[in-house]
């Protein structure tokens, strides 16, 4: 029977992960309602921003050890570099795979992004190899205790930059104008087009977004849990499943989701096995997928209608 | 009898007597390996495509049949004694069976979701592979897997494993084609087009996508116990969902709707594969990696320009082209 | 065998709070040709979409040959005789003209995975008699001749033509056509009220929604007319030219109710 503490633990640490899926979540649940895309690489831009980060702040080990990174920056202003770094990718993604594809169907846009995560892993695999890799934590000093249990500062600062982010991203698309364009463009394309907002200008800046968020969250958490070249495939499908535990077009559940499914995994990682820590996530992907989706046939059948556009 | 002698038909009998003599010319044991290899991959291809291709429905995760064929074969014939050759049919049917089963609430799903399950089908199963040790080897894999042997005749040399995949590969485009030019097939590509007006004609396409489901399984498990039955070894990494994604990449450049275009599409990611690993990597002194970032490319190109395929969009353009009078 | 061989009772669908279908009850005879007309958001193509299984009702229920369809799946209703075009043609893009009415043969076949794969005997002879059968449909409609084109090839009223066939292949006891005459061309309208006139001739009963009222006027025996899904008026095609409700219905919408279509060209 695990103790109070160590459920402490466990909860805390799986709030931490969460946090993650949380911000990896809102990308995809951006992109995907601006532009109806699910963004499978999303979660290489969290490996991609921290690896960025970590090679400009600290001394690095590039081309398998044929060339040495040594510039140690600030922290600050390699983490804004890694951002960015994102950011232009995602929107050259846009731009490149996914403007081009827009007329072709959902699954061929999926497999265009799988293509995109793949590339983009093997190019971040080329440049810093295998070895796992963790950001400097960004205040240094002793954790604090929590209900019996250990509570990194850097997890304090996971937890806090995500709450800080979330807001900042609902303000944005509450009062900013391009949120609001945003927001119009994924709630109603005609009318926003209409209205004179570009729907490609709205896939970029959802794409550039998403990728910068999946950075951000790449960059906070990698001094909690080291980052390696693969941690990329399985965010991406983890903030999936969170976006589809929150309703899939919905942020504030897609936050919700992903924080729900950072702890049960801690839980049932820490409990049961840790080995199927994984499979834990996907299991609660498959039943979540057949509670919501799996309904009666005829509603089914009434989507597959309207989709043939009846 | 009549003879038939179509172009289309000369060009088959000219390919087939190709494959079988293949390996009397090319004396390399390494390239027969390799062509053994692209046989397997055909195999698998067909099997994605007819599930992708011709019903449309997504499947990012079909190294889990060919997975999970490799280790029935594996835990029945080196486990518990069963006969090399009933071993092989065994993965054959129970995968069918097991994607038929498994098909039921995953088929309830559509799209992105269809899509996202059947990855994480292939996650589970990756995971049950390097969890259970004490089953199945964990991640340091299955050794000692016996070769194929019928009736006292052991499939062991690279040459015999070659006729052996080959016949095996030729059966299945036989019966993919069959199934294709036929009733099956209409109704499948049916469902593909428009699922609400094959229903409307009496198709079920629920039970479609069922047994194409099943089928691809199928096909993928007995690719997998011939795999199992050849290296004498298997591990889970060799059938996580990289591997799905280079069938996936397979099945695109080969035309997703296209029998003959699996040969191709799997030939294409093999060599390729086996050009980057040897030629370009050498020369730019790296290792591995390169072929990743190529085919992640090459899917995302592919399926931008021509979602349909490779060869299939590549065939239309031709003909677009010549209508136009281009060429 | 009883006279009426469609009975919808009762029908109610909403729609996330849209009230689509209210209560909506039909009676179509054997051998009838009847049309449903109505201004658009009516609710004809709900109708339509309810009587075949393609959503399901809320409230009432559906009988088809003497027997309860409400609840069934689409294909299985299909397997009962009842076959549906589609407004927005949904016609098999990547098929041949023949294939897509071959499509529609797909009942009178059996083959599956195991006797096509394995080319069991029989499955050619059924090849052939399915093909046979197709071009005969096609010929009915008078589209033999572009066989073997793939489908999207055809101008539009010719692709409402192989529907037509491909549902004709499927051996309907009742047709429903979703607006046939939607996108046609006035000579390509007078070939499918001919069409119509001999599927009826055929032993078919024809279920029609319609929004050309002279094609309508001219061919149907009975109608219904819906608005804000639910019927206002039923009877013969005189009968509505002269009811007030159906006039004030259509008020606004121009067409000519003292020029009835003439039927000899």
């Amino acid at each position: 029977m695990p103790s109070s503490e160590q459920l402490a633990q466990l909860i805390l640490s799986g709030i931490t992960q969460g946090s993650i899926y949380a911000l990896i979540a809102l990308g995809f649940v951006t992109i995907y309602n601006v532009t109806g895309v699910i963004n499978f690489s999303q979660g290489e831009f969290a490996v991609i921003g921290a690896f960025v980060a970590i090679t400009l702040s600290q001394k690095v080990l590039l081309w398998h050890g044929q060339m040495t990174a040594s510039l140690e920056w600030p922290l600050p202003v390699a983490a804004l570099i890694g951002v960015t770094t994102a950011v232009v990718i995602g929107a050259l993604l846009y731009r490149l795979g996914i403007q081009p594809s827009r007329n072709a169907s959902p699954l061929s846009q999926i497999v265009v992004t799988i293509g995109a995560s793949i590339a983009l892993r093997g190019v971040v695999l080329l440049v810093w190899g295998t070895d796992p890799y963790r950001l400097t934590p960004f205040t240094e000093g002793p954790p604090f205790e929590f209900f019996g249990a250990i509570l990194t500062r850097q997890s304090v600062w996971v937890m806090g930059l995500t709450v800080v982010f979330v807001v900042s991203l609902f303000l944005f698309f509450k009062y900013t104008l391009i949120g609001k364009a945003l927001r119009a463009s994924s709630a109603n394309p005609g009318a926003a087009r209409l209205m004179g907002i570009n729907p490609r200008q709205m896939g970029l800046i959802a794409f550039a977004l998403s990728a910068g968020l999946s950075a951000l969250a790449g960059i906070v958490v990698s001094p909690v849990t080291f980052t390696t070249f693969d941690r990329g495939l399985m965010l991406s499908l983890k903030g999936f499943v969170a976006m589809i535990m929150g309703g899939l077009t919905d942020p504030v559940g897609a936050v919700v989701g992903g924080l729900i499914l950072g702890v049960v995994e801690s839980l049932a990682a820490g409990l049961i096995s840790s080995g199927y820590r994984d499979a834990f996530t996907f299991a609660i992907l498959v039943i979540v997928l057949l509670v919501r989706l799996g309904g009666f046939i005829k509603g089914r059948k009434g989507e597959a209608l309207e989709r043939a556009g009846l | 009898m009549k003879l038939n002698l179509s172009p289309e038909r000369i060009a088959v009998i000219i390919f087939v007597v190709a494959i079988a003599a293949a390996p009397f010319v090319i004396q390399n044991n390494y390239q027969i390996f390799m062509l053994t290899l692209i046989g397997l991959y055909t195999m698998l291809t067909v099997g994605l495509s007819l599930v992708m291709g011709y019903a449309g429905q997504a499947s990012l995760g079909h190294a889990t049949f060919y997975g999970m064929g490799a280790y029935i074969t594996a835990l029945l014939s080196a486990r518990l004694g069963v006969p090399s050759w009933a071993a092989l049919l065994a993965a054959g049917v129970l995968s069918a069976l097991i994607g038929y089963v498994l098909g039921v609430p995953i088929f309830r799903l559509r799209g992105h979701y269809l899509a996202m399950a059947t990855l994480g089908l292939n996650v589970i199963f990756v995971l049950i592979m390097k969890n259970e040790v004490a089953v199945t080897g964990g991640p340091s894999g299955f050794t000692d897997i016996p070769p194929l042997s019928i009736g006292g005749f052991v499939f062991d040399s690279d040459v015999k494993l070659y006729m052996l995949v080959w016949a095996a590969t030729l059966a299945v485009m036989a019966h993919a084609l069959n199934i294709v030019n036929s009733r099956v097939g209409r109704a499948l590509r049916a469902i593909h087009t428009s699922e609400v007006a094959a229903e409307s004609l009496g198709v079920d396409a629920n039970s479609f996508k069922l047994k194409v489901f099943a089928l691809g399984a199928g096909y993928a498990g007995i690719a997998g116990g011939l795999y199992a039955q050849a290296i004498h070894f298997i591990s889970p990494s060799s059938f996580d969902i990289l591997v799905s994604i280079e069938l996936v990449t397979m099945a695109a450049i080969g035309g997703l709707a296209s029998i003959w275009g699996s040969i191709f599409g799997a030939a294409t990611v093999v060599l390729l594969a086996q050009f980057i690993r040897d030629k370009l990597a050498e020369g730019l002194g790296l290792t591995g990696e390169l072929e990743i970032i190529v085919f992640g490319f090459l899917l995302a190109i592919i399926m931008v320009l021509l979602p349909e395929g490779l060869t299939t969009g590549g065939l239309r353009l031709f003909r677009e082209w010549k209508a136009r009078g281009k060429l | 065998m009883s006279d009426v061989i469609l009975e919808a009772k009762g029908i109610q669908k909403s729609f996330g709070g849209v009230m689509a279908v209210a209560g909506v009850s039909l009676m179509i005879r054997r051998k009838e040709i009847f049309a449903l007309i109505g201004p658009n958001g009516a609710g004809k193509t709900t109708m339509f979409n309810l009587i075949s299984g393609a959503h399901s009702l809320d409230e009432g229920e559906v009988i088809f040959d003497g027997k309860p369809v409400h609840g069934k799946p689409s294909y299985h209703i299909a397997a009962m005789g009842l076959i549906r075009t589609f407004q927005n043609l949904q016609i098999f893009g990547t098929m041949t003209v023949l294939e897509n009415v071959m499509v529609g043969s797909h009942l009178r076949g059996k083959s599956g995975f195991l006797s096509a794969g394995f080319r069991l005997p029989g499955v050619a002879a059924e090849e052939k008699r399915v093909r046979d059968h197709a071009m005969e449909m096609l010929k009915l409609v008078g589209m033999e001749s572009r066989a073997n084109d793939l489908a999207p090839s055809l101008p539009f009223g010719q692709q409402r033509l192989v529907e037509i066939a491909r549902a004709l292949a499927a051996s309907p006891k009742l047709l429903m056509l979703d607006e046939p005459a939607a996108g046609l061309t006035r000579p390509e309208i007078r070939i499918l009220d001919d069409l119509i006139s001999r599927i009826r001739e055929n032993g078919v009963t024809v279920l029609l929604v319609e929004h050309d009222m002279n094609l309508v006027m001219g061919i149907a025996d009975r109608m219904a007319v819906l608005q804000y899904g639910s019927k206002i008026a039923e009877g013969t095609p005189a009968e509505m030219q002269a009811n007030q409700d159906v006039i004030g219905a259509y008020l606004g919408v121009d067409w000519e109710m003292d020029k009835p279509f003439a039927r000899t060209v």
